[in-house]
């Protein structure tokens, strides 16, 4: 199971947080920070697992997370997923954003959290891991795509006019 | 009206939407909260309006503003509104919002189950993939409990887009809905199998998450799950199940087994580094599982530990990681395989990564060995030195300690050097373990009797130099230590030196700015000294020492009797009087010494930790009666004892929490804790126990310890602990050589052989003898001890509701609640719910596909049985009631009608079927599993694999009541059979009985559950024991002739008894009656009669064929010899009636009995073949077949159906085969090919019967 998807930039900024376990929000914003605590000290040629943190620690759970650019995408997981497996997820996630927003950068993420979220979704559900296939999920998310754009063609239009 | 519209568009146009608002928050990083609460403010007015677009818009902000830390559960509401909205953009965008922000106490959630059950059944498939991702989020026992039947019919909807994602949020719906478990699990199983990769994969993804909580009720999933593995190509699927074999193995080392080999060729194939890994993983826990009575284990050991070694040495980090992971998993089992790679594990210390570093830490403290132990910890003391961050040195420190102590210090030969490692560590700054340190100087002070001199001066060193540890000691662990050490030059004073300089050290009054525990050792032991020193000065006459030192107490006390510390403060005053007292009494020149010393008499022995609480409370003792009437007070918090060492609480707080009130009740406490830290009961220092202290580390700089050589120390200065590694060596090559010498000495003539391997080779671990002799104090224990309970699961843990039998048939009870009825129920307890169920809202139950092919086999089976009920004869067991009425009901109906009834009295029977289906996948386990593959030598071998099937197919006795056992290992014989007829069926282009599908249909089915069948494989020709016994030779008549088809088998229960199977066919269109079996006995073999026939009597045959159908007879026959194979003629005389007429036919055969007939698989395991191979009185011979042109596996598969071998072991092309003759002879083989030959050599106690058997085996293969 995955515990929770996090994304921030190198300072911390949270540009995405899906949590599989509710938590309030404060306590989620505690365990961004101390994430980015734990991942941001850390060398680039170091290994791409951390044990966990205090807060969504426990023997059981490890961070897998990868640093791209300005951002890090972390992935707190349990010990039923596969550590190199979750590195290709994450490697996957991040190939798709780079199609879905033709050549992805943080800016995408930071004006289109929503868009993120549904591609995530397309990916794992529920901390389950649904679909690792890269054309089916960008398949998936254009044909919703579409379905937006024919519902709100009219108030993209009244937008233009403006 | 219309107003309103214009003016809520005009409205939104202005709006923010939520780039907006993002552009807004970035321009306003000075004053970011008060803009973003101008935004909350905006938002709650668009959520005002009645334009659905505005709201969803606001919604979208939202779900923004709650990632960056806003609490937004007050638009709830609006968000369920949102939610409900007819156009796909905006319900994504309120599921979304939900899904953020939604939990089990939103109470608007209740609100949303209709609206989730429309999405769930929109014909668009992208709302009701919505629906679904957001449910699986905020999904809430009651959503999952009226939802689970909505949810289970989307698991078989069309779309896999949509079957996938309700089979992945199955689980979710058990987590919080447990009784929905049972009903769905028969259609999650079906998805296994499902044709869509993703959904497969969805599927696996869930029963792996829930086996891994409760392994033991998937087992007899294994065989499916082993099926996948073998079959699927999807590294994700593989992994998960690879992983899920992992959990499944400690249950079932049967399965293990099996698995090696699989995994070991995955091992050698795959080129995906995560599935290599895992697979790696799953072998070593099946290593581990298996622990011993594998015969190549060790060869899978080093497979894993190579393979490690190769990822250790990856440049990659991760793999480095991952290898260190998986090695530490090997050493709890097999520490000599990873003890080869220590040069490895000690160059990952010196890592830059921590990561690394920790893991490799793990590894070290396996690999240690008494002859190591050194040189390990002395690497291990360098990296502290270099150490950088606390945390690392840290973890190195409490490492050393684990490392050290371990299983009761075993690898620890000096403790001197242990003591001096303890001290070294003293010096580390700022090291949140002083308390780890401290209970180890103390534990090892205590049970080592030995070590008690050396370790009492270490000790007056320590307090000596005090100072240096307590730089900044308030925040700094490490002062922790001066507890033991006060402690224990104290209480073993009598080994110190000069005892009066520790005492005086101990009474400096910088000790005062120490926390309160600490002075409170201090005093209690400063009197231990002062009682020591009047005891050594006691002979003497000059009074001076003694009075010095009653005044140097009397002096010094006083800054203790004014500590804050209530307990420091009644200590010392009562030992100021004390030490008052004995002054007046010593320049009275009175002899006190014995009697002041008495208060301190007395010797501590070591306790379990647990020791306290194993204390069986005795009879008639009830703690929770109030002896007294209950306090008033808060007086609870401090009932329990504490451990000496724990103090989360801030001393202040204590000490003024006793100052405020009820003094008289402080007293009395902190009298208690004085006795207990006095009490050796009460020391809880276990060697393992590592407590994590809150206290920040202090970061201040603390000197090094330097030695103060104005104090006259007997010990010079501190030891350095690596004078002990070569002081150990020294010492270990002494040994040595006093060894050899008493080598030489005993035995003379055997000089040169012995002496010298102690010379070169390095010494064994039980050579090292311990530097002292250690008299290592075991922990004492209550002698009427209670056992331990301490793994006992988190009642909390939301999957042990999961914990539920998956393999009982389902009751009527059990189903999901149905949502016709659901505004009734919707107030109700599940329980009520499904009784409610019961009763009213009875919705017919599906059966599912499995269930309905498992009843169709079922059915199948029933009629078999039937039939050959029919046909046996009355001589054989009569054991069941219900065997006459099938005999007089139904002679005369086609079989096909008669099964309704017999199956109605059938008892469910899928549960134990399965069960023992797989039992009897894994009792294959020994064999290798390519042959297993094969489904006929799986047949043949389930006909020899257990009593049972014997006695339920060989056997003459087919009707045994044992259904399950039948049902679960019945060869597949029959069913081969009624292919075979099948096919002979279609050549005649006769009329096909329908009944004859079910049949192949049932082979296909039960061979896949078996996990036997590898159909990607290539198939094998389909195989037949039956030949053609006789056609009739009266063409002229019409074609009512049968065919005769017949198998013989021997009898393993009667060592003289052969069965011969005959299948009668009708092929005509007449019916056939009053047909008679007889055949002409020979002086070897006999047909069995019924008590009271004559020796020609003819047999009728019990049953009538209606045109095109059959139907099987079984004989038995009696056999003398069976070396030699035989031939019996025998004639079948039946009547033909047609309507108009009815004639008498007749028609002869031959009954061939081969050598093979006589033959009875029977399984063999290697080393008792190997056994049998040896022992002498066997005769060979051998065999060469030319032109052999099939798989070995094929060539194998044939030799063990048609002539009932079965394979012992093979190794690629060579396998060795065994069977055993009805009377006891062993045949064995030894089959080779080479290109198109086969060389077959045999052995057997029989060489005619081998001889023949040969000659069958060549015949069988120039045949083909």
């Amino acid at each position: 199971m995955i515990k929770a998807i996090l994304i921030f930039n190198n300072h911390g900024k949270p540009r995405l947080s899906k949590f599989y376990e509710h938590y309030t929000e404060d306590t989620e914003q505690q365990i961004i920070r101390e994430t980015f605590h734990l991942v941001s000290k850390r060398d680039e040629n170091v290994c791409n697992f951390l044990e966990g943190g205090m807060l969504i620690g426990g023997s059981d759970y490890k961070l897998i997370y990868r640093h791209y650019a300005t951002l890090y995408f972390v992935f707190c997981v349990d010990s039923s997923e596969s550590e190199l497996g979750i590195l290709d997820l994450i490697q996957v996630f991040v190939e798709t954003l780079d199609k879905c927003f033709e050549n992805v950068c943080e800016l995408d993420l930071i004006f289109h959290v929503d868009k993120v979220h549904n591609i995530l979704a397309e990916m794992v559900m529920g901390g389950m891991v649904l679909e690792t296939n890269m054309n089916e999920i960008i398949t998936q998310v254009d044909a919703q795509n579409k379905m937006e754009k024919s519902e709100t063609f009219i108030f993209q239009s009244t937008r233009q006019d403006r | 009206m219309a107003l309103k519209i214009v003016k809520g568009s005009i409205d939104r146009m202005f709006d923010k939407n939520l780039q907006d608002l993002v552009r807004g928050i970035r321009n306003h990083k000075d004053d970011e909260a008060k803009y973003i609460s101008t935004c909350i403010d905006e938002i709650k007015q668009e959520l005002k309006q009645d334009n659905i677009a505005v709201k969803a818009n606001a919604v979208c902000k939202l779900t923004y503003l709650q990632m960056l830390g806003y609490d937004v559960s007050w638009a709830a509401f609006n968000i369920v509104e949102v939610m409900s909205s007819s156009k796909f953009t905006y319900k994504r965008i309120g599921y979304l919002a939900a899904s953020q922000c939604f939990h089990e106490s939103t109470d608007v959630i209740m609100l949303t189950t209709n609206q989730i059950r429309k999405d769930l059944s929109s014909p668009n498939q992208y709302d009701t993939g919505v629906a679904l991702t957001g449910l699986s989020c905020f999904v809430t026992p009651d959503l999952a409990r009226d939802l689970a039947n909505d949810i289970m019919t989307l698991m078989s909807h069309t779309k896999p887009y949509i079957r996938k994602k309700a089979v992945l949020i199955m689980y979710k719906v058990f987590l919080k809905y447990p009784e929905s478990l049972r009903p769905a699990f028969p259609r999650l199983k079906e998805k296994l199998e499902d044709p869509d990769p993703g959904v497969q994969s969805a599927a696996v993804n869930v029963i792996c998450e829930l086996a891994r909580r409760n392994p033991k009720n998937y087992l007899s999933l294994a065989p499916l799950f082993f099926k996948l593995m073998t079959s699927s190509t999807n590294n994700w699927v593989l992994i998960k199940i690879i992983k899920l074999f992992g959990a499944l193995t400690p249950l079932e080392p049967r399965l293990g087994k099996k698995l090696i080999e699989p995994l070991t060729n995955l091992i050698h194939s795959t080129s995906a580094m995560s599935l290599l890994y895992e697979c790696v993983n799953t072998v070593i826990a099946v290593l581990i599982s298996l622990s011993s009575g594998m015969p190549n284990h060790s060869a899978s050991i080093q497979l894993c530990v190579q393979k490690l070694r190769i990822l250790i040495e990856d440049s990659d980090q991760n793999l480095k990681y991952l290898g260190l992971l998986a090695m530490s998993k090997i050493l709890k089992t097999h520490p000599k395989s990873v003890q080869s790679h220590k040069d490895l594990i000690l160059q990952c210390l010196d890592d830059k990564d921590e990561s690394i570093r920790l893991r490799a830490l793990d590894l070290l403290y396996g690999m240690v060995s008494k002859k190591n132990l050194m040189e390990i910890v002395k690497k291990l003391m360098l990296h502290v030195d270099k150490a950088e961050g606390t945390t690392y040195r840290d973890e190195l420190l409490t490492k050393i300690i684990d490392i050290c102590s371990q299983s009761n210090y075993q690898y620890i030969t000096n403790f001197e050097w242990y003591i001096s490692i303890l001290v070294e560590l003293t010096r580390l700054e700022g090291t949140r373990h002083g308390h780890l340190i401290a209970s180890q100087m103390l534990d090892v002070a205590i049970r080592v009797k030995a070590i008690r001199v050396f370790a009492v001066a270490q000790m007056a060193t320590l307090l000596d130099n005090a100072h240096l540890l307590t730089g900044n000691m308030q925040r700094n662990g490490i002062c922790e230590v001066l507890y033991a050490a006060a402690w224990i030059c104290g209480e073993f004073s009598e080994h110190l030196e000069n005892p009066m300089q520790t005492l005086e050290a101990m009474l400096r009054p910088k000790v005062a700015t120490l926390p309160g525990h600490i002075q409170a050792v201090y005093v209690q032991n400063a009197a231990k000294l002062f009682a020591t020193v009047l005891k050594s000065q006691e002979g003497n006459t000059d009074g001076t020492v003694t009075q010095d030192t009653s005044q140097l107490m009397i002096e010094r006390l006083p800054v203790f009797v004014q500590s804050a510390n209530l307990e420091v403060q009644e200590r010392a005053s009562c030992i100021l009087q004390l030490v008052k007292y004995i002054q007046k009494l010593q320049q009275k020149d009175v002899e006190v010494a014995e009697e002041v010393s008495a208060l301190f008499a007395g010797e501590l022995n070591p306790v379990a930790p647990k020791a306290q609480k194993k204390v069986p409370v005795p009879e008639g003792l009830d703690l929770d009666t109030w002896i007294n009437e209950p306090p008033s007070e808060s007086e609870s918090e401090d009932e329990q004892p504490k451990a000496i060492f724990t103090k989360e609480e801030p001393k202040h707080s204590r000490a003024r929490h006793t100052e405020v009130d009820e003094k008289e009740l402080a007293r009395r406490r902190e009298a208690r804790k004085q006795e207990q830290a006095n009490n050796p009961f009460y020391i809880k220092s276990s060697p393992s126990s590592q407590k994590v202290y809150q206290e920040t580390p202090g970061v201040d700089h603390i000197p090094v310890i330097q030695i103060d050589l104005t104090v006259p120390l007997k010990v010079p200065g501190l030891p350095m602990s690596d004078q002990y590694v070569k002081l150990e060596e020294e010492r270990r090559q002494k040994e040595r050589a006093e060894k050899k010498k008493k080598d030489k000495k005993k035995r003379k003539e055997k000089r040169s052989g012995r002496g010298k391997k102690h010379d070169s080779g390095p010494e064994s671990e039980e050579d090292i003898t311990p530097a002292h002799m250690v008299d290592i104090v075991t922990e004492e224990m209550p002698e009427n001890a209670l056992p331990s309970d301490d793994d006992e699961k988190d009642p909390n843990d939301p999957h042990k509701a999961l914990d539920i039998d998956l393999d009982k048939p389902l009751a009527d009870s059990e189903k999901i609640p149905v949502r016709s009825h659901r505004a009734a129920e919707a107030a109700k307890s599940p329980v009520e719910d499904r009784d409610a169920d019961g009763i009213a809202t009875q919705l017919p139950k599906k059966k599912h596909g499995k269930e309905k092919r498992e009843e169709k086999k079922k059915k199948d089976k029933d009629r078999e049985r039937k039939k050959s009920k029919d046909e046996k004869k009355k001589k054989k067991h009569k054991s069941e009631e219900k065997d006459g009425d099938l005999l007089g009901a139904e002679v005369d109906e086609p079989v096909v009608q008669s099964e309704e009834p017999s199956q109605a009295s059938e008892p469910p029977t899928s549960n134990s079927a399965e069960v023992s289906d797989l039992d009897f996948w894994l009792s294959n386990a020994p064999v290798p599993s390519n042959i297993q593959e094969v489904p006929k030598v799986a047949a043949a071998e389930a006909a020899s694999a257990a009593e049972v099937i014997s006695g339920g197919a060989q056997d003459s006795e087919p009707d045994e009541p044992k259904d399950a056992e039948m049902e679960a290992t019945k060869p597949s014989k029959h069913k081969k059979k009624k292919q075979k007829k099948e096919k002979e069926d279609k050549e005649k282009k006769k009329k096909k009985h329908h009944h004859y599908h079910h049949h192949s249909d049932g082979v296909g089915e039960e061979s896949v559950q078996n996990g036997t069948v590898e159909e990607e494989e290539e198939p094998l020709p389909s195989m037949s024991n039956y030949c053609l016994l006789a056609e009739n030779s009266y063409i002229k008549m019409m074609m009512e002739d049968a065919d005769q088809v017949y198998d013989i088998q021997g009898n393993l229960q009667d060592g003289s008894q052969v069965v011969v199977s005959v299948i009668f066919e009708n092929k005509c269109d007449s019916f056939l009656k009053s047909m008679e079996f007889n055949v002409l006995d020979s002086l070897n073999s006999k047909l069995q009669r019924p008590e009271g026939s004559g020796p020609h009597d003819s047999l009728a045959v019990p049953f009538q064929l209606p045109p095109g159908v059959s139907n099987e007879a079984r004989y038995v026959f009696t056999v003398q010899s069976i070396v030699m194979p035989q031939k019996l003629k025998g004639t079948l005389t039946f009547i033909v009636k047609t309507e108009e007429s009815s004639t008498h036919e007749k028609l002869d055969f031959k009954l061939h009995f081969t050598c093979t007939s006589y033959l009875i698989t029977t399984p063999c395991y290697s080393d008792a073949f190997a056994k049998l191979l040896e022992s002498a009185d066997l005769k060979s011979s051998s065999v060469r077949l030319e032109g052999v042109n099939m798989p070995f596996h094929h060539l194998l598969a044939r030799i063990c159906f048609h002539h009932h071998f079965s394979v012992v072991e093979r190794i690629d092309s060579c396998a060795s085969m065994y069977s055993r003759s009805i009377q006891g002879h062993h045949v064995c083989l030894l089959v080779k090919t080479s290109g198109q030959t086969v060389s077959i050599d045999a052995k057997c106690d029989e060489p005619m019967l081998l001889g023949n058997v040969l000659d069958e085996i060549k015949q069988t293969f120039s045949q083909c």
